[in-house]
């Protein structure tokens, strides 16, 4: 890179770099400008901001909400060893199971302010809802990404949004997989709640595709070892790439913007 | 017997008082819900209606429906049912035999043409042309089938003739499957259970020769007023469930205070029916009760979703006997293993490759 020892020179040059980057993609909008007392220039970094708040919020409440039933739901099925003494002393299961509900609604809750947001919030909020089946382009990027963590490619690539692998999985895993917890756990619900309640109406179907509960129980709980092994993949490829693709990832996450770490 | 008396002219006749009857009404219509009125309802219609003319049919099955609806529990009862209904065949039950029996059910279907009552037991098995059921040396699901033609409308008794029971759990080879698979165009209400509780069996007949119609039905065909809530709902353990207090082996200590079998892979969670209200026997008792978990036998393929003793059903689609916490935690110990391999490797390319080599060549 050029010695750039004129102050006026400085910002001359950080304005044609700004505007090359923004012909290159005009999502770039920001570069880093800092310029410590002794002149030494901070490296300039392209950040994007791709995750709105909102999008943010629901993904930690969404992992926390998750978390917890996973291990509720775990326990449900296979409940601590019994306490001792009167029955009117305790509510070990009844306390599980209310976390487990109360952590439910709110998970379903957030999936429908979630899916709200995909429509009014930016192009990246979309993306969880939809696979671009038709686009070779998007099958071309899974493959790569596929050959990266298959260390069959030397260079990784760079997304704003989701690379398209991540993307896949998402989006059945992790999309497909939730929507179908919510539907297999609110008509498990209905079944507490009555015949006549609106929890029934609405998730009552569920008993139409498998007409007895305990199939019901078990396909929600094998649903409950998908999203497991989904979280896995999900948090170690977040601390990978993080790590390994010259792109914040976890950040990102939290402030909402990425930023590529390829110094311009 | 005619069919055309009336139920009420019917147990006079046997001796029954007026007293017994009206009390045997009240109960009927409070144990059907029917509210203040139900009673003097019940009692008309007694008083009024024919007798219904009912055919009951055996398919594939081991004649537990029949055994539990003869024992039903009333005195009252067992006389009302044989008397209300005109049960014009069975053959398990009637005396006639061979030639005669059959033609019973030839003159049923002519003379009260879209009148009687199909009531089937177990049900028709469909390999080899239905071969593996033949009843009066035709298969059975070919009478079947004709004696719905003409039916008012069809009660399908116990699990088999709802959803398949024993003789339809995989692999099924004689591919037996429930009623409603062969009859398309009748009204079919389901009574599952192996076998359903006595009084079940009678309140639904009482209601339907009381009302002439088919009380109201869940998505899945059964009458809701005795299968709308599950065993778990209901049941006097329960207190011990919300606890967390278990049976966590046969004969321990929770076992002999009865606390609750959920451990010991009670299906009451999981299955609709009235035995934790009704109970069995007159109401002496039910198999929780007894101490031993509820085995869903009243729930649409029971016996592939065992086994019994454990809180997990088995999964056969993967070959070897599995459930969802085993198959669960070999894919997720997988999947760990696999990110922790996966990032060692990555670590030590790490180590070999220098980091920038991880840029792209710039583009100029
Ligand atoms: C049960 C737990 C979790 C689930 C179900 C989950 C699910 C998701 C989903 C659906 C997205 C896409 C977000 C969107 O487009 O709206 C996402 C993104 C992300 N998650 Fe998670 N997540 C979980 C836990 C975590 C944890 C613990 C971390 C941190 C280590 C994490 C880090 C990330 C990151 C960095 C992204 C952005 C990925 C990218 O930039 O392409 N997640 N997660
Ligand atoms: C990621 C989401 C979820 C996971 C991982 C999960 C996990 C589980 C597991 C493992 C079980 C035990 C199943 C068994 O009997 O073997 C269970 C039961 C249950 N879950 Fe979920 N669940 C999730 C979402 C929900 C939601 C959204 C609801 C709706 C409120 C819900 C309601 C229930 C109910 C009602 C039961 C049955 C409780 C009982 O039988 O006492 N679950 N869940
Ligand atoms: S014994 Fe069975 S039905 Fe009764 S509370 Fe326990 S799990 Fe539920």
């Amino acid at each position: 890179m050029t010695e750039l020892t004129h102050a006026a020179d400085l910002v001359a040059e950080r304005c044609r770099l700004k505007k090359a980057l923004l012909d290159v993609n005009p999502e770039l909008t920001q570069t880093a400008d800092i310029v410590d007392s002794v002149g030494e220039r901070a490296v300039v970094r392209r950040t994007v901001y791709v995750y709105e708040a909102p999008v943010r919020l629901w993904h930690w409440v969404n992992a926390l909400a998750m978390v917890t039933l996973f291990v509720t739901g775990y326990l449900i099925a296979s409940p601590p060893s019994s306490p001792t003494g009167e029955a009117s002393a305790h509510f070990q299961m009844g306390y599980i199971r209310f976390i487990h509900f109360t952590a439910g609604q709110i998970l379903a809750v957030a999936m429908l302010g979630r899916i709200y947001w995909a429509f009014v919030g930016n192009s990246h909020a979309r993306q969880l809802f939809y696979i671009p089946f038709w686009k070779g382009e998007f099958w071309r990027g899974a493959l790569l990404e596929a050959r990266w963590y298959a260390f069959l490619e030397k260079y990784p690539q760079q997304y704003i949004g989701h690379n398209p692998l991540a993307h896949l999985s998402m989006f059945l895993m992790s999309t497909l997989g939730t929507i179908f917890m919510i539907c297999t756990g609110f008509a498990l619900y209905s079944e507490g709640e009555g015949r006549a309640s609106w929890l029934s109406h609405a998730f009552g179907w569920v008993f139409w595709l498998f007409p007895n509960s305990q199939q019901v129980h078990t396909l929600h709980h094998l649903g409950m070892w998908v999203l497991v092994c989904f979280t896995f993949i999900h948090v170690y490829a977040a601390i990978r790439e993080d790590i390994m693709s010259r792109q914040s990832m976890i950040s990102a996450m939290i402030s909402g913007e990425r930023q590529f770490r390829d110094e311009v | 017997m005619s069919a055309t008396e009336t139920f009420y002219e019917v147990i006079r006749r046997q001796g029954v008082t007026r007293r017994s009857f009206t009390k045997f009404c009240s109960l009927t219509a409070a144990s059907m819900g029917l509210g203040a009125t139900g009673a003097s309802n019940v009692a008309h219609a007694l008083e009024t209606n024919p007798r219904v003319p009912v055919i009951w049919m055996h398919g594939l099955e081991c004649t537990c429906c029949s055994e539990s609806f003869i024992r039903s529990a009333h005195p009252l009862v067992k006389d009302v049912v044989l008397s209300m209904i005109s049960l014009d065949y069975d053959d398990t039950l009637m005396a006639a035999a061979g030639h005669q029996a059959e033609a019973i059910l030839a003159e049923t279907k002519e003379k009260y043409k879209g009148k009687y009552i199909l009531a089937v037991e177990g049900n028709p098995p469909l390999n080899e042309g239905g071969m593996f059921c033949i009843d009066g040396g035709r298969p059975f699901v070919e009478r079947l089938k004709w004696m719905a033609q003409d039916a008012a409308a069809v009660i399908a008794w116990g699990a088999c003739a709802s959803w398949g029971c024993v003789q339809a759990a995989k692999p099924n080879p004689t591919q037996a499957v429930p009623i409603d698979k062969v009859i398309t165009d009748k009204p079919i209400i389901k009574v599952p259970g192996c076998p359903p509780i006595a009084e079940v069996m009678t309140g639904v007949v009482t209601f339907i020769t009381t009302f002439g119609r088919l009380p109201e039905l869940d998505r899945q065909g059964r009458p809701q007023m005795f299968y709308s809530q599950r065993i778990h709902d209901k049941c006097y353990r329960r207190p011990h469930f919300d606890a967390g207090q278990f049976v966590e082996q046969w004969d321990d200590q929770n076992a002999r205070e009865g606390k609750c079998l959920y451990k010991m892979g009670c299906r009451g969670p999981t299955t609709y029916n009235a035995c934790s209200t009704v109970r069995w026997n007159n109401g002496v008792s039910f198999p929780i009760q007894s101490g031993h978990g509820c085995i869903g036998c009243s729930e649409d393929g029971f016996w592939d979703n065992g086994p019994f003793y454990e809180r997990l059903s088995n999964i056969h689609q993967f070959g070897v006997e599995s459930n969802a916490d085993r198959i669960g935690v070999a894919a997720a110990a997988t999947v760990g293993v696999a990110v922790a391999a996966h990032a060692a490797i990555t670590a030590l390319s790490r180590v070999a490759v220098k980091r920038d080599d991880k840029a792209p060549p710039a583009v100029k």
